[in-house]
Order: structure tokens, then sequence, then C-alpha cells
């Protein structure tokens, strides 16, 4: 049974980015589902649009300014904007830092989409973490996830820009909060490996060579799945792995939510593509 | 050996100030090239572009492969130990190599990041099922790959119809030419 929460009910409004929204629904579903569990609210930005991805800042400067500064005028005033996709943080993140850094993007910025909000707070889905205690959500969290053998895969979210570089670093996070919930960490060295995100369409190649090292040194050291933080991450190592028997790759937010009782879960499953069904019977979480 | 024409260091000077980034502080200690997980598919090393920068040889390094390959993951620049931003410096490069039209090393990256924007320029959000299509289509190449296509199909892993923003109208701002 759930014990009554003894974390404050936080409001956060929400960036899903494309990669959440327009195809990794059962990632989406877990991090709201989650985020109730632990009193969190999620409002979703109204009318989002995309950060510009690594396409706009690879080809048109002007588009990947402009992207990013309309999400950020939509940013409700006095909530903290959360985002959960690695790769939309850093668009938003640093398009709102050189706003900041800069008179004339300010100029700019106020000219095209009005007043900027000096104390908006940009942060990353881990974030919440320093906030709650994950223990004192749940009964015997130690019992939770039954020590299931997870190797954790960052990708290359802990990799910033360097005029970001003085933010927070999230490494070892995922391994702390799953290992209090019970599950077995597995080092296996390739957890901060980039997954190749767009080069699996037009370089599948090489992209298929970044997956099947991370998923087959993960297999090696003794994981029965690897979890993501990133749903494009979770995409790449799904479709691109062309090893035989591989493991499941679940998101984080997946399996935190079971460990925490959410037993709304049977959309998520059917979409990933080797079934985790059997490992989470084995263990006895399903 | 390498003789430096007169005025070699005019493409580190566009580049720095495209960029803002000062490159010059590389030690060539490779370290971005010990880091990056994209080496298979680059014929010059990260560290590699910014010495051809730094010598002014521009058609190398705007025709390189590795100005395009390059994700921008920042593993690179997070191993840097003078803290140089290359993504940055890559994303400039490709903006001149697009600007100067020189010979394109891989159309085909080019040709996924044009049909992004498309769709953003359409529904304010990506499309990827549309994306893919289109790219297949350009290449002139729907059968490579088809398996992966479809068992994204079969997962659910393309939705059928897009995720559109309502305020049309500033689609164009974000866009105008």
């Amino acid at each position: 049974m759930k014990k009554s929460s003894k974390n404050s009910l936080q409001k956060f409004s929400f960036f899903p980015g494309c990669s959440l929204k327009a195809s990794g629904h059962e990632n989406t579903d877990s991090i709201y589902k989650f985020c109730k569990l632990i009193n969190v609210e999620l409002v979703e930005l109204d009318d989002w649009n995309c950060c510009g991805s690594s396409s706009a800042h690879s080809v048109d400067r002007e588009v990947a300014k402009n992207l990013p500064m309309r999400n950020i005028s939509l940013a409700p005033k006095g909530m903290p904007l959360m985002v959960a996709c690695p790769s939309c943080m850093i668009r938003l993140q640093q398009t709102y830092l050189h706003i900041k850094q800069s008179e004339k993007l300010r100029k700019e910025y106020e000219e095209n989409w009005g007043t900027f909000d000096e104390n908006l707070k940009i942060v990353h889905f881990f974030e919440i973490f320093e906030q709650i205690n994950l223990e004192d959500s749940v009964e015997n969290p130690k019992e939770k996830l039954n020590k299931i053998k997870v190797a954790p895969y960052y990708g290359c979210m802990l990799y910033t820009p360097p005029d970001m570089r003085f933010g927070k670093s999230y490494y070892g996070l995922m391994e702390k909060s799953l290992k209090s919930l019970g599950a077995q960490i597995i080092e296996y060295g390739y957890s901060t490996q980039c997954c190749g995100t767009y080069l699996s369409v037009a370089k599948p190649r090489i992209a298929q060579n970044v997956v099947n090292r991370v998923i087959s040194k993960a297999m090696e050291a003794g994981a029965e799945c690897i979890v993501t933080a990133c749903s494009m991450c979770h995409l790449n190592l799904e479709i691109r792995c062309t090893i035989k028997d591989s493991i499941p790759v679940l998101h984080f937010s997946e399996l935190l939510s079971m460990a925490l009782g959410e037993k709304d879960h049977k959309k998520w499953f059917p979409r990933h593509i080797v079934d985790p069904i059997p490992l989470l019977k084995k263990r006895g979480l399903l | 050996m390498i003789k430096l024409g007169h005025g070699h260091d005019k493409l580190s000077r566009e580049i720095k100030k495209l960029s803002g980034i000062n490159f010059n502080a590389c030690l060539h200690c490779k370290c971005c090239t010990n880091a990056c997980p994209f080496l298979e598919g680059m014929d010059y090393h990260p560290n590699q572009v910014i010495r051809l920068v730094q010598l002014g040889l521009e058609k190398k390094v705007l025709e390189s492969s590795t100005i395009w390959v390059c994700v921008g993951c920042n593993t690179c620049c997070s191993h840097c130990p003078m803290a140089i931003d290359i993504p940055a410096v890559m994303d400039s490069l490709r903006q001149m190599a697009l600007e100067q039209g020189v010979k394109i090393a891989e159309p085909d990256i080019l040709n996924f990041h044009k049909e992004v924007l498309k769709t953003v320029e359409k529904y304010g959000r990506t499309h990827k099922l549309e994306i893919m299509m289109r790219y297949k289509l350009k290449k002139m190449d729907l059968l490579s790959d088809m398996g992966v296509g479809l068992k994204m199909l079969k997962k659910r892993k393309l939705d059928l119809t897009p995720s559109k923003i309502k305020e049309k109208a500033s689609l164009e701002k974000i866009f105008k030419k």
C-alpha cells in the first residue's frame, strides 16, 4: 500500500517535445503517471512547437534561434518549465541563456515574442529527484524492483556545450534511484555513448554499429534490460539493434512508475520491439 | 610540408566570427577525437577539422564528410580541456558550405535535415512518418531499410497523422526568409 505521500504538491509546466509526443507515447504516459504518484502536477505547455532538434542548428541558424524563442515566450510566469527530452532541454536552455547574456538578442526576442521572463526556470525531468524522496513514496522500497539487473543508459544527455558546463550533472541519478527501489545496477562502460540520433535514418550502418556496441557490452556485463532517459535513444536502441536474443529496453519512467505501484501500463509494452513482459514477469513485477 | 598562402587565416577569422568560438586555443591533444563515437563515418577527425580551418584549407574542410556526420552530441567538447565548442564550429562550417554552394559530402544527411524542417514549417512539430517517406522518395530508395520501417509501424512508433500547433501565424515569423 502506498504511504500518504510526504512530498508536497509541486506544479510544473511541461514541454514534451516531438520525440515523446509524436512517437514515444509510452514514455510520455509513464512520466505523467510517475509524477502523479510523487505528487507532481504537470501542465502541458500550451501550443508548444518543435525545439528545432539537430536539423535546425545544422542548416538554418535563424530558425534554430526562433523555434526555442517561441517556446520560451509561451511558458507561464511563476512556474518552472520542465523538459523531459535531453536534446530539447539543451536547445531551450541554451537559447534562454544566450538571450540573458546578449542585449541584442534580448531586444530581438522582445520585438518578436514579447516581454522576456528573467526568472523563468527551465529544468530537466531529473531535477525533481532533488526535491523528492523516492523511498518515502512507497512502502518497502528496497523490494520493489526485485533485484532486476539494469544497465542505465544516458546517451549524450550528460554532455553539454561548454557555455552550459556549470549546470548540474546528473551522472549517477538513474543508478541511485533504481538502486533505492531494489534494482541491481550493472556497470558496462558505455552508458554515456551517444545513440547516433538522426544517423539512424541517414547513416543506418553507423547507428547500428554504435547501438550494437552499447547493447552487447551491457549484455556481456550481465544486464537483463537497458534503461533509457531519452525517448530518441530508446527508439534507436530498439530499431537499430541487430543482436539476436537482445535484451529489452525500458524507459526510466516506465520502471519508476511500476516500482511505485502503477498498474495502468498495458498500453506501454506492446510498443516495445523486444517484449519486456517475460522479464518483468520473471522478476515478479507483473 | 604545407606552405601557407597569403591570407591563409581568412577562413579561421570568418569561422571564429560566425561561431563566436576561439578554436585557436586547441592543443590538438585529440581528446575530442578519442571521445567521438562516429569516427568511422568521418574523413577527418574532429581535431583535424580544426587544423584545416587554422591552415585555411577551405575547400578540403567545407567538402569534408565530418562536418555532416557530426551530430552535435557534445561528447567532444565535454572532453576538451580547453572547453572549445567544437559542435558550434561544425554548425558554422555547414552553414558556410551551404552558402558557398560547395559539393556536399553527405547529401543524404542534408536531405534529412531539410525534410525535418519542412514538416516543422508545415505543422510546427516534426512528423516522423512524413520525414522518412519523403527522405526515401528523394533518395529514390524505398526498399532498403523497409524491415525497420515496417517494424516501427507495427509497434506504432510512427504516428500516422502529424501533431500540429494551433497558432500557424507564428510559423511564418519563425521561418521568415
